[in-house]
């Protein structure tokens, strides 16, 4: 296909949108993703030691050419500034393995040769006569890895080779993740129960009050999310004002204040109260487009109104319905900041976790593999949706 | 129940939405079983509110609507059993044509087999069979507008009230349905309660017509009697083409009056007992105006200008200047010629005395 003129000029024209798309959305992901199964570094500053490394099946000691290159490299790395991109990895597979490579690194230069390499590290350290020491460096320098996935899973490889769910008390991110897909339902039903009547009432009002009612949903949307959480803060804590009202009132003891923030209930309290206009938009868009004379002719053909809502009404807003629960259910599902400020100990969720390993623990990869999880599941609902009620169908208002 | 009662009463029924405007005023109006009675009026006169509230999804703020005898007040729509055609049909796009015409069905209780036979039935009457598992969007407005007539129809009730249904249709679908409407109501013999503001949708179908004004009606009666014997001014002139002109009655005699119209004087049928002295309206419809070249031919003949001809096929229309007035309309038939009138001419005006009516000069 050829290019020239007024066509060549208009797909110049899409050049910058692409370029756009692709700066701010296909590398950020691809590279996101990317790195939750992609991890180069150990293999890349230890070459030689896992060359080494390849033939030896975690029976006994690696050979002494493991341990001759790994008592170059690690002093090499240490130069370099290096060590720590290997520390990190290797020290979640085995705890305390940052110590030990540190000093090694360190202390190799000065050690006094016993005759061979691998007398000289166990003299440094007798961790080196343990070969989970071995097999967690030879884990580490895999430059592809599932290891993230099956942690962000709750799996863990078992000695035998295969997979197999961890004990009870280590499993994290699946019940943190079922938490999430729970809250978000729960705040989805909430925004829907409370969004749906305010939406219709907006839709059926005379101009003037409509716009004033759409102006007061509208107004805490333009505020800023911090302002709106604190507000619940001051609102819900324990020396708030719902709770000293209560006390003033007598109907509780000072000594049994209410705990309604710092908690679940605090969480979904303000992610309503956030989400709820993404609820409410929509659906007042769909319910606008319903002339009022569907439920008269509901009523004169022998309808009761409550046969006339679920049978003329309600499957009328049903687009309106999924386009609002998906968009409150998907943003519900990474929201991060509410639950950090209101959430207490109890009311964390996934994206919480995910800005603890990429803050914190530095454990890219692991947070990488969470947010690709996130995704996948946002994915897979949203497929489900288009397939029971079809995108085209969907009015974001 | 009462059998002998007719099958709707508005009896000194008002309506208000605010505090100072009456939207319907001291109705008073009974509609016979099996009639086919249109509520005619302009935008604003009150008539669609009348409907409303028939069909309950208005309340009256005073007075009484009997269905049958019985008084219907707090009576919901749901359970009045009125078929009720909107202007904008308001078929239910969720559901299919047959979907549309089983939820009446469905809503009381009624088995599916008989549902179908049911459905199909109604089809039948609007002749649409084989539309059933088509969507309202995919039809045509008049197919949409007969099915929201089948829909109303399906639970058989036996009073039908219609919105300004053909509004939304172009001119020739619009007498298409209106002939299939009228066949549609003599056929299942129900009473029709049919709301329009165009007067020859509501000459061409009703058994009787009441005209609305501000709220009042001004008169009911056949379309025949409202056009050949309007009661008052506004009648006269909604209702087809009529020559207004105003006047002074001068005497009475048995039925006939003279009024003195800008200097000369016309006799007319003497209407709603106007006093000696009394302004009038003198109306005259155009068509049984004649004219003629030569003097002392005619009844009421007066001396006019022609000032204008068109014409229009099947008549010619002539614009004279005549008793104040350029604008005097006469249509003449195009049976004989026109005889070669040209505008500018003199020419000699006429009609019988009982065609042309005096009526009460109306504060508008």
């Amino acid at each position: 296909m050829q290019l020239r003129g007024p066509r060549a000029t208009a797909v110049a024209l899409t050049l910058p949108l692409l370029a756009f798309i692709g700066l701010s959305f296909v590398a950020p992901l691809g590279t996101l993703l990317s790195k939750s199964a992609y991890e180069p570094n150990v293999a890349n500053i230890l070459p030689r030691t896992l060359a080494a490394l390849d033939g030896w099946d975690g029976d006994g000691l690696p050979p002494e050419a493991a341990f001759a290159s790994l008592a170059e490299e690690l002093p090499k790395a240490r130069q370099e500034r290096t060590l720590v991109r290997v520390a990190g990895p290797v020290n979640r597979l085995k705890s305390g393995m940052r110590r030990v490579l540190t000093r090694t690194a360190r202390q190799v230069e000065k050690a006094e040769y016993a005759g061979s390499w691998r007398e000289t590290l166990i003299g440094i350290n007798p961790a080196w006569q343990e070969p989970d020491t071995w097999l967690a460096i030879q884990a580490a320098g895999a430059r592809f890895t599932l290891r993230h996935y099956l942690q962000a899973l709750d799996l863990e490889r078992r000695p035998d080779g295969g997979i197999g769910l961890r004990s009870e008390e280590s499993r994290i991110y699946m019940p943190l993740l079922w938490r999430t897909l729970l809250v978000s339902l729960g705040v989805t039903l909430l925004c829907l129960a409370i969004g749906y009547p305010i939406a219709h009432l907006i839709a059926t009002s005379p101009p003037k009050r409509s716009n004033l009612l759409l102006l007061m949903v509208l107004v805490p949307f333009w505020t800023s999310l911090l302002v709106r959480t604190t507000a619940w803060i001051v609102l819900l804590q324990r020396q708030g004002v719902i709770n000293s009202l209560l006390v003033a009132l007598g109907i509780t003891p000072d000594s049994e204040r209410l705990e309604m923030i710092y908690n679940m209930t605090g969480t979904f309290t303000a992610m309503t109260h956030v989400l709820l206009p993404f609820m409410v938009l929509p659906l007042y868009s769909v319910m606008r487009s319903i002339p009022p004379t569907h439920m008269a002719a509901a009523a004169s053909l022998g309808a009761n109104p409550v046969q006339g809502f679920m049978r003329v009404y309600l499957p009328q807003t049903l687009p309106g319905i999924g386009a609002g629960g998906l968009l409150v259910f998907i943003l519900a599902i990474g929201y991060y900041i509410t639950p950090a400020l209101v959430g207490g100990r109890s009311g964390q969720l996934i994206s919480n976790m995910i800005a603890y390993h990429v803050q914190t623990s530095l454990n890219w990869g692991l947070a990488a593999a969470l947010s690709s999880i996130l995704l996948v599941a946002v994915i897979g609902l949203y497929l489900i949706y288009s397939r029971l009620i079809g995108i085209d169908r969907m009015r974001l208002g | 129940m009462n059998g002998d009662a007719p099958h709707i009463e508005y009896i000194g029924v008002r309506k208000r939405y605010d505090r100072s405007n009456w939207v319907v005023s001291d109705l008073d109006l009974s509609v016979e079983r099996g009639e086919f009675l249109t509520l005619l009026g302009p935008s604003g006169s009150g008539k669609t509110t009348c409907l409303m509230m028939l069909a309950g999804f208005e309340a009256p703020s005073a007075g009484e609507i009997r269905i049958k005898g019985a008084p219907v007040d707090g009576l919901p729509p749901d359970k009045r059993g009125i078929g009720v055609v909107f202007q904008n049909y308001a078929l239910f796009p969720h559901m299919t044509v047959g979907g549309n015409l089983a939820f009446p069905l469905e809503v009381r209780g009624m088995a599916a087999t008989e549902r179908r036979e049911r459905v199909e039935r109604a089809l039948a009457l609007v002749r649409m069979e084989g539309f059933g598992d088509r969507r309202p969007g995919q039809l045509s407005g008049g197919q949409q507008q007969r099915i929201a007539i089948a829909r109303a129809l399906v639970f058989e009730p036996d009073l039908v009230l219609m919105d300004e249904p053909l509004g939304a249709l172009d001119r020739r679908l619009r007498e298409e349905l209106q002939y299939e409407i009228r066949r549609i109501q003599r056929q299942l013999g129900v009473t029709v309660v049919y709301v329009t503001h165009d007067q020859q949708e509501a000459m061409a179908m009703s058994d009787r017509v009441a005209v609305f004004r501000a709220g009042r009606i001004e008169q009911v009666a056949a379309p025949e009697v409202l056009y050949e014997e309007p009661q008052r001014a506004f009648v006269a002139s909604f209702i087809g083409e009529n020559n207004l002109l105003p006047g002074r009655i001068l005497s009475i005699n048995k039925g006939v009056c003279a009024v003195e119209v800008d200097g000369r004087q016309i006799e007319a049928a003497h209407i709603g007992g106007l006093p000696v002295g009394a302004e009038a309206l003198v109306a005259i419809r155009p068509e049984r105006v004649r004219i003629t070249r030569e003097a002392g031919q005619l009844a009421n003949e007066h001396e006019a200008q022609v000032e204008d001809i068109s014409f229009l096929g099947d008549h010619l229309r002539v614009r004279l200047s005549l008793c104040g007035t350029s604008n005097f309309i006469a249509k003449i038939p195009n049976i004989i010629g026109h005889g070669g009138i040209l505008p500018g001419d003199t020419v000699q005006v006429g009609w019988a005395a009982l065609d042309c009516r005096a009526l009460d000069v109306e504060s508008n």
